[in-house]
Protein backbone atom coordinates (compact mmCIF):
# COMPACT_ATOMS: atom_id res chain seq x y z
CA UNK A 1 0.00 0.00 0.00
CA UNK A 2 1.74 3.07 -1.14
CA UNK A 3 1.17 5.78 1.92
CA UNK A 4 -0.29 8.86 0.61
CA UNK A 5 2.28 11.97 0.75
CA UNK A 6 1.38 14.93 2.69
CA UNK A 7 3.68 18.55 3.29
CA UNK A 8 2.69 19.92 6.94
CA UNK A 9 4.20 21.97 8.96
CA UNK A 10 6.88 21.42 11.40
CA UNK A 11 7.13 24.93 12.30
CA UNK A 12 5.50 28.37 11.20
CA UNK A 13 7.58 29.00 8.05
CA UNK A 14 8.90 24.85 7.54
CA UNK A 15 7.14 22.05 5.95
CA UNK A 16 7.52 18.78 6.16
CA UNK A 17 6.87 16.19 3.25
CA UNK A 18 6.58 12.34 3.36
CA UNK A 19 8.02 12.23 0.06
CA UNK A 20 11.55 13.88 1.73
CA UNK A 21 12.29 10.96 3.41
CA UNK A 22 12.72 8.75 0.37
CA UNK A 23 14.93 5.98 0.89
CA UNK A 24 14.76 5.76 4.54
CA UNK A 25 12.54 4.27 6.81
CA UNK A 26 9.62 6.56 8.26
CA UNK A 27 7.72 5.83 11.21
CA UNK A 28 4.42 8.14 11.75
CA UNK A 29 2.72 8.42 15.27
CA UNK A 30 -0.86 9.99 14.65
CA UNK A 31 -1.74 10.71 18.38
CA UNK A 32 -4.68 13.30 19.56
CA UNK A 33 -3.75 15.75 20.97
CA UNK A 34 -0.82 18.05 22.87
CA UNK A 35 -0.59 18.46 26.78
CA UNK A 36 -1.70 14.90 27.30
CA UNK A 37 -1.95 14.68 31.57
CA UNK A 38 0.71 12.00 32.08
CA UNK A 39 4.57 13.06 32.05
CA UNK A 40 5.73 10.41 30.56
CA UNK A 41 3.43 9.84 27.75
CA UNK A 42 3.70 8.52 23.77
CA UNK A 43 5.91 10.46 22.41
CA UNK A 44 8.23 11.19 25.45
CA UNK A 45 8.71 7.06 25.16
CA UNK A 46 9.43 7.84 21.37
CA UNK A 47 12.46 10.41 22.19
CA UNK A 48 13.62 8.33 24.28
CA UNK A 49 13.69 5.30 22.26
CA UNK A 50 15.01 7.39 19.17
CA UNK A 51 18.52 6.14 19.37
CA UNK A 52 16.79 2.22 18.73
CA UNK A 53 14.69 3.78 15.66
CA UNK A 54 18.01 5.64 14.62
CA UNK A 55 19.79 2.04 14.24
CA UNK A 56 17.42 1.25 11.18
CA UNK A 57 17.78 4.78 10.26
CA UNK A 58 14.79 5.55 10.59
CA UNK A 59 13.03 9.13 11.12
CA UNK A 60 9.80 9.64 12.84
CA UNK A 61 7.04 12.25 12.50
CA UNK A 62 4.44 12.89 15.04
CA UNK A 63 1.13 14.32 13.88
CA UNK A 64 -1.68 15.68 15.85
CA UNK A 65 -4.18 18.42 15.14
CA UNK A 66 -2.95 21.02 17.48
CA UNK A 67 -1.62 24.20 15.99
CA UNK A 68 2.37 24.76 15.64
CA UNK A 69 2.61 27.06 18.32
CA UNK A 70 1.20 24.83 20.67
CA UNK A 71 3.19 22.08 19.08
CA UNK A 72 6.71 23.84 19.59
CA UNK A 73 5.59 24.66 23.18
CA UNK A 74 5.10 21.01 23.88
CA UNK A 75 7.93 19.61 21.94
CA UNK A 76 10.10 21.78 24.02
CA UNK A 77 8.69 21.25 27.05
CA UNK A 78 8.99 17.31 26.50
CA UNK A 79 11.94 17.69 24.93
CA UNK A 80 11.01 15.95 21.38
CA UNK A 81 13.90 14.93 19.28
CA UNK A 82 11.74 14.63 16.46
CA UNK A 83 9.30 16.97 14.26
CA UNK A 84 5.68 17.39 15.22
CA UNK A 85 3.22 18.67 12.80
CA UNK A 86 0.36 20.08 12.26
CA UNK A 87 -2.54 18.60 10.96
CA UNK A 88 -4.75 22.05 11.60
CA UNK A 89 -5.41 23.33 7.98
CA UNK A 90 -7.72 21.85 6.59
CA UNK A 91 -8.01 20.16 9.90
CA UNK A 92 -7.45 16.22 9.86
CA UNK A 93 -6.65 16.17 6.50
CA UNK A 94 -3.88 13.92 6.56
CA UNK A 95 -5.45 12.09 9.07
CA UNK A 96 -8.33 11.43 7.44
CA UNK A 97 -6.25 9.93 4.42
CA UNK A 98 -4.68 7.08 6.71
CA UNK A 99 -8.13 6.93 8.10
CA UNK A 100 -6.69 8.08 11.31
CA UNK A 101 -9.63 10.77 12.27
CA UNK A 102 -12.11 10.64 14.62
CA UNK A 103 -14.47 12.95 13.17
CA UNK A 104 -16.85 12.59 16.68
CA UNK A 105 -14.42 14.78 18.55
CA UNK A 106 -12.41 16.00 16.00
CA UNK A 107 -9.00 14.22 16.87
CA UNK A 108 -6.69 11.88 14.97
CA UNK A 109 -6.55 8.23 16.54
CA UNK A 110 -3.99 6.92 18.45
CA UNK A 111 -2.38 5.29 15.12
CA UNK A 112 0.76 4.01 13.88
CA UNK A 113 2.26 3.74 10.12
CA UNK A 114 5.77 2.13 9.63
CA UNK A 115 6.51 3.09 5.65
CA UNK A 116 9.63 1.43 3.92
CA UNK A 117 12.26 3.16 1.78
CA UNK A 118 10.22 3.16 -1.39
CA UNK A 119 7.01 4.77 0.57
CA UNK A 120 4.73 1.67 1.01
CA UNK A 121 3.24 1.40 4.22
CA UNK A 122 4.65 -2.03 5.82
CA UNK A 123 2.71 -1.81 9.80
CA UNK A 124 0.33 0.09 11.21
CA UNK A 125 -1.37 -0.14 14.61
CA UNK A 126 -4.63 1.82 15.65
CA UNK A 127 -4.60 1.53 19.99
CA UNK A 128 -7.81 1.58 21.62
CA UNK A 129 -8.80 4.68 23.37
CA UNK A 130 -6.69 5.48 26.10
CA UNK A 131 -4.01 2.94 25.58
CA UNK A 132 -0.78 3.96 24.89
CA UNK A 133 0.76 1.95 22.62
CA UNK A 134 4.28 1.99 23.23
CA UNK A 135 7.16 1.13 21.05
CA UNK A 136 7.79 -2.12 20.31
CA UNK A 137 5.53 -2.67 17.87
CA UNK A 138 7.39 -0.25 16.10
CA UNK A 139 10.62 -1.82 16.60
CA UNK A 140 9.24 -5.17 15.30
CA UNK A 141 8.09 -4.01 12.14
CA UNK A 142 11.34 -2.07 11.61
CA UNK A 143 13.33 -5.11 12.44
CA UNK A 144 10.66 -6.91 9.60
CA UNK A 145 11.28 -4.37 7.12
CA UNK A 146 15.24 -5.86 6.95
CA UNK A 147 14.06 -9.81 6.45
CA UNK A 148 12.79 -11.51 3.63
CA UNK A 149 9.00 -11.57 2.59
CA UNK A 150 8.12 -14.79 3.80
CA UNK B 1 -10.49 3.97 2.92
CA UNK B 2 -10.53 0.74 0.64
CA UNK B 3 -6.43 1.07 0.08
CA UNK B 4 -6.31 0.11 3.69
CA UNK B 5 -8.45 -2.86 3.27
CA UNK B 6 -5.51 -5.19 2.38
CA UNK B 7 -3.01 -4.17 5.39
CA UNK B 8 -3.25 -7.39 7.70
CA UNK B 9 -1.74 -8.83 5.48
CA UNK B 10 1.21 -6.82 5.74
CA UNK B 11 1.32 -6.71 9.27
CA UNK B 12 3.48 -8.81 10.72
CA UNK B 13 4.08 -8.31 14.78
CA UNK B 14 2.43 -9.44 17.36
CA UNK B 15 0.24 -5.97 17.65
CA UNK B 16 -1.74 -6.66 14.20
CA UNK B 17 -3.52 -9.92 15.97
CA UNK B 18 -5.16 -7.90 18.33
CA UNK B 19 -6.92 -4.89 16.70
CA UNK B 20 -9.61 -4.71 14.22
CA UNK B 21 -8.72 -6.63 10.37
CA UNK B 22 -8.71 -3.92 8.60
CA UNK B 23 -6.79 -1.60 10.86
CA UNK B 24 -7.73 2.07 10.05
CA UNK B 25 -11.28 1.09 10.39
CA UNK B 26 -12.12 1.62 13.66
CA UNK B 27 -14.78 -1.61 14.40
CA UNK B 28 -15.38 0.05 18.05
CA UNK B 29 -14.53 -3.56 19.10
CA UNK B 30 -10.88 -2.65 19.71
CA UNK B 31 -11.20 -2.30 23.89
CA UNK B 32 -12.81 -6.46 23.09
CA UNK B 33 -10.06 -7.93 21.28
CA UNK B 34 -7.30 -6.17 23.09
CA UNK B 35 -4.97 -7.92 25.03
CA UNK B 36 -2.91 -6.17 27.10
CA UNK B 37 1.33 -7.08 26.26
CA UNK B 38 3.50 -9.13 28.61
CA UNK B 39 6.52 -9.27 29.59
CA UNK B 40 9.58 -10.96 27.31
CA UNK B 41 12.28 -10.74 30.30
CA UNK B 42 11.28 -13.23 33.11
CA UNK B 43 12.00 -12.37 36.30
CA UNK B 44 15.62 -13.71 36.91
CA UNK B 45 16.02 -13.84 40.87
CA UNK B 46 20.40 -14.06 39.77
CA UNK B 47 19.45 -10.90 37.92
CA UNK B 48 16.84 -8.91 39.33
CA UNK B 49 16.14 -7.11 42.60
CA UNK B 50 13.27 -9.16 44.14
CA UNK B 51 11.86 -8.29 47.37
CA UNK B 52 9.46 -11.02 49.15
CA UNK B 53 9.66 -15.14 48.35
CA UNK B 54 11.58 -15.55 45.39
CA UNK B 55 9.12 -18.62 44.72
CA UNK B 56 5.97 -16.78 45.58
CA UNK B 57 2.59 -17.44 43.96
CA UNK B 58 2.36 -13.65 42.91
CA UNK B 59 4.42 -11.66 40.93
CA UNK B 60 4.24 -7.72 40.40
CA UNK B 61 6.69 -5.94 37.91
CA UNK B 62 7.47 -2.56 38.22
CA UNK B 63 9.45 -0.38 35.82
CA UNK B 64 10.33 2.93 37.21
CA UNK B 65 12.10 5.78 36.97
CA UNK B 66 13.21 7.31 40.49
CA UNK B 67 12.49 11.24 39.52
CA UNK B 68 8.94 10.20 37.53
CA UNK B 69 6.18 12.02 40.13
CA UNK B 70 4.09 9.23 39.33
CA UNK B 71 6.14 6.80 40.36
CA UNK B 72 6.68 8.54 43.37
CA UNK B 73 3.02 8.47 44.02
CA UNK B 74 3.13 4.45 43.53
CA UNK B 75 5.53 3.69 45.68
CA UNK B 76 3.26 3.74 48.96
CA UNK B 77 0.52 1.76 46.88
CA UNK B 78 3.07 -0.75 46.19
CA UNK B 79 4.10 -0.75 50.24
CA UNK B 80 0.34 -1.46 50.79
CA UNK B 81 0.34 -4.49 48.17
CA UNK B 82 3.22 -5.79 50.14
CA UNK B 83 1.51 -5.56 53.32
CA UNK B 84 -2.01 -7.12 51.89
CA UNK B 85 -0.56 -9.96 50.29
CA UNK B 86 2.58 -10.63 52.98
CA UNK B 87 4.54 -14.02 51.49
CA UNK B 88 2.01 -14.97 48.40
CA UNK B 89 3.71 -12.38 46.67
CA UNK B 90 7.49 -11.07 45.46
CA UNK B 91 7.97 -7.46 43.81
CA UNK B 92 10.88 -6.80 41.07
CA UNK B 93 11.78 -3.50 40.60
CA UNK B 94 13.83 -2.47 37.08
CA UNK B 95 15.22 0.56 35.69
CA UNK B 96 13.26 2.71 33.38
CA UNK B 97 14.76 6.21 33.65
CA UNK B 98 13.35 8.70 31.25
CA UNK B 99 16.45 10.71 30.95
CA UNK B 100 14.97 13.08 28.53
CA UNK B 101 12.59 14.47 30.73
CA UNK B 102 13.81 14.01 33.85
CA UNK B 103 17.81 15.05 34.33
CA UNK B 104 18.39 13.25 37.25
CA UNK B 105 16.67 9.57 36.59
CA UNK B 106 20.05 8.06 35.66
CA UNK B 107 21.90 9.42 38.12
CA UNK B 108 19.53 8.15 40.17
CA UNK B 109 19.49 4.39 39.54
CA UNK B 110 23.28 3.92 39.11
CA UNK B 111 22.78 5.36 42.90
CA UNK B 112 20.53 2.44 43.70
CA UNK B 113 22.61 0.06 41.26
CA UNK B 114 25.76 0.96 43.33
CA UNK B 115 23.87 0.55 46.67
CA UNK B 116 22.55 -2.89 45.29
CA UNK B 117 26.36 -4.10 44.41
CA UNK B 118 26.84 -3.26 48.55
CA UNK B 119 23.75 -5.07 49.22
CA UNK B 120 22.01 -2.33 50.23
CA UNK B 121 19.17 -2.06 47.27
CA UNK B 122 16.10 -1.66 48.47
CA UNK B 123 17.13 0.36 51.21
CA UNK B 124 18.83 3.11 48.66
CA UNK B 125 15.59 2.22 46.30
CA UNK B 126 13.04 3.23 49.34
CA UNK B 127 15.60 5.94 50.63
CA UNK B 128 15.16 7.54 46.62
CA UNK B 129 11.50 7.28 46.62
CA UNK B 130 10.96 9.17 49.56
CA UNK B 131 12.92 11.99 48.88
CA UNK B 132 12.29 12.44 44.82
CA UNK B 133 13.12 16.04 45.99
CA UNK B 134 16.74 16.15 46.68
CA UNK B 135 17.25 14.17 43.65
CA UNK B 136 20.42 16.22 41.84
CA UNK B 137 21.93 16.87 44.65
CA UNK B 138 24.86 13.97 45.62
CA UNK B 139 25.81 14.51 48.78
CA UNK B 140 21.67 13.73 50.30
CA UNK B 141 22.28 9.95 49.08
CA UNK B 142 25.96 10.01 50.18
CA UNK B 143 25.11 10.64 53.68
CA UNK B 144 22.65 8.24 53.73
CA UNK B 145 25.11 5.62 52.09
CA UNK B 146 27.17 6.55 54.87
CA UNK B 147 24.53 5.84 57.23
CA UNK B 148 24.27 2.14 55.40
CA UNK B 149 27.08 1.47 56.00
CA UNK B 150 28.30 1.55 52.53
CA UNK B 151 32.23 1.71 51.50
CA UNK B 152 31.47 5.31 50.15
CA UNK B 153 34.35 5.52 48.15
CA UNK B 154 33.54 2.48 45.82
CA UNK B 155 29.91 3.51 46.05
CA UNK B 156 31.33 7.10 44.81
CA UNK B 157 33.44 5.73 42.42
CA UNK B 158 31.47 3.39 40.76
CA UNK B 159 28.41 6.07 40.04
CA UNK B 160 30.89 8.52 38.73
CA UNK B 161 32.38 5.84 36.44
CA UNK B 162 28.50 4.79 35.68
CA UNK B 163 29.87 1.50 36.21
CA UNK B 164 25.77 0.17 36.00
CA UNK B 165 24.68 2.20 33.03
CA UNK B 166 24.78 -0.87 30.82
CA UNK B 167 22.33 -2.79 33.41
CA UNK B 168 20.53 0.04 33.86
CA UNK B 169 20.00 0.60 29.93
CA UNK B 170 19.09 -3.57 29.57
CA UNK B 171 16.70 -2.81 31.82
CA UNK B 172 14.79 -0.29 29.71
CA UNK B 173 15.48 -2.04 26.69
CA UNK B 174 13.94 -5.17 28.02
CA UNK B 175 11.05 -2.86 28.74
CA UNK B 176 10.62 -1.04 25.56
CA UNK B 177 10.68 -5.06 23.96
CA UNK B 178 7.57 -5.78 26.71
CA UNK B 179 5.63 -2.53 25.89
CA UNK B 180 6.44 -0.13 28.98
CA UNK B 181 5.14 2.62 27.23
CA UNK B 182 5.53 4.98 30.38
CA UNK B 183 6.53 5.13 34.07
CA UNK B 184 5.40 3.36 36.24
CA UNK B 185 4.59 0.16 34.45
CA UNK B 186 3.29 -2.79 35.87
CA UNK B 187 3.13 -6.43 35.07
CA UNK B 188 0.89 -8.80 37.07
CA UNK B 189 1.85 -12.16 37.20
CA UNK B 190 3.73 -11.49 33.40
CA UNK B 191 0.77 -9.60 32.06
CA UNK B 192 0.47 -5.41 31.37
CA UNK B 193 -1.22 -3.93 34.10
CA UNK B 194 -3.34 -1.05 32.04
CA UNK B 195 -5.42 0.05 35.32
CA UNK B 196 -4.49 2.73 37.80
CA UNK B 197 -1.20 1.98 39.80
CA UNK B 198 -3.05 2.04 42.97
CA UNK B 199 -3.12 -0.68 45.23
CA UNK B 200 -6.77 -2.04 45.32
CA UNK B 201 -6.53 -2.09 41.56
CA UNK B 202 -3.16 -3.98 41.64
CA UNK B 203 -4.40 -6.63 44.24
CA UNK B 204 -7.50 -7.07 41.97
CA UNK B 205 -5.92 -7.52 39.26
CA UNK B 206 -2.96 -9.35 40.80
CA UNK B 207 -5.72 -11.91 42.22
CA UNK B 208 -7.66 -12.48 38.86
CA UNK B 209 -4.93 -13.29 37.09
CA UNK B 210 -3.28 -15.55 38.84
Amino acid sequence: MKAPNFSLNSTPDQKVSLKDFRGQPVILAFYPADWSPVCTDQLSLYAEVMPEFKKFNAELLAISVDNIWSHLAFAKDRKLNFPVLADFEPKGDVSRKYGAFKEKIGESARALFVIDDHGIVRWSHLSPDGVNPGAEGILSALDQLNKPKA
Amino acid sequence: MSVYRTMATTTTTRHSRRTSKTLLEPTGKEEETYEAPRLVVPVDPSRDHVQGDPKAMLTLVEYGDYQCPFCGAAYPEVKKVQKELGTKLRFVFRNFPLTNVHEFAMAAAETAEAASAQKKFWEMHDFLYEHQRTLGDDRVALGYAKKLGLDTQRFEREISQHAYQKRIKDDFMGGVKSGVNGTPTFYVNGVRHDGPAESEAIIKSLKTKS
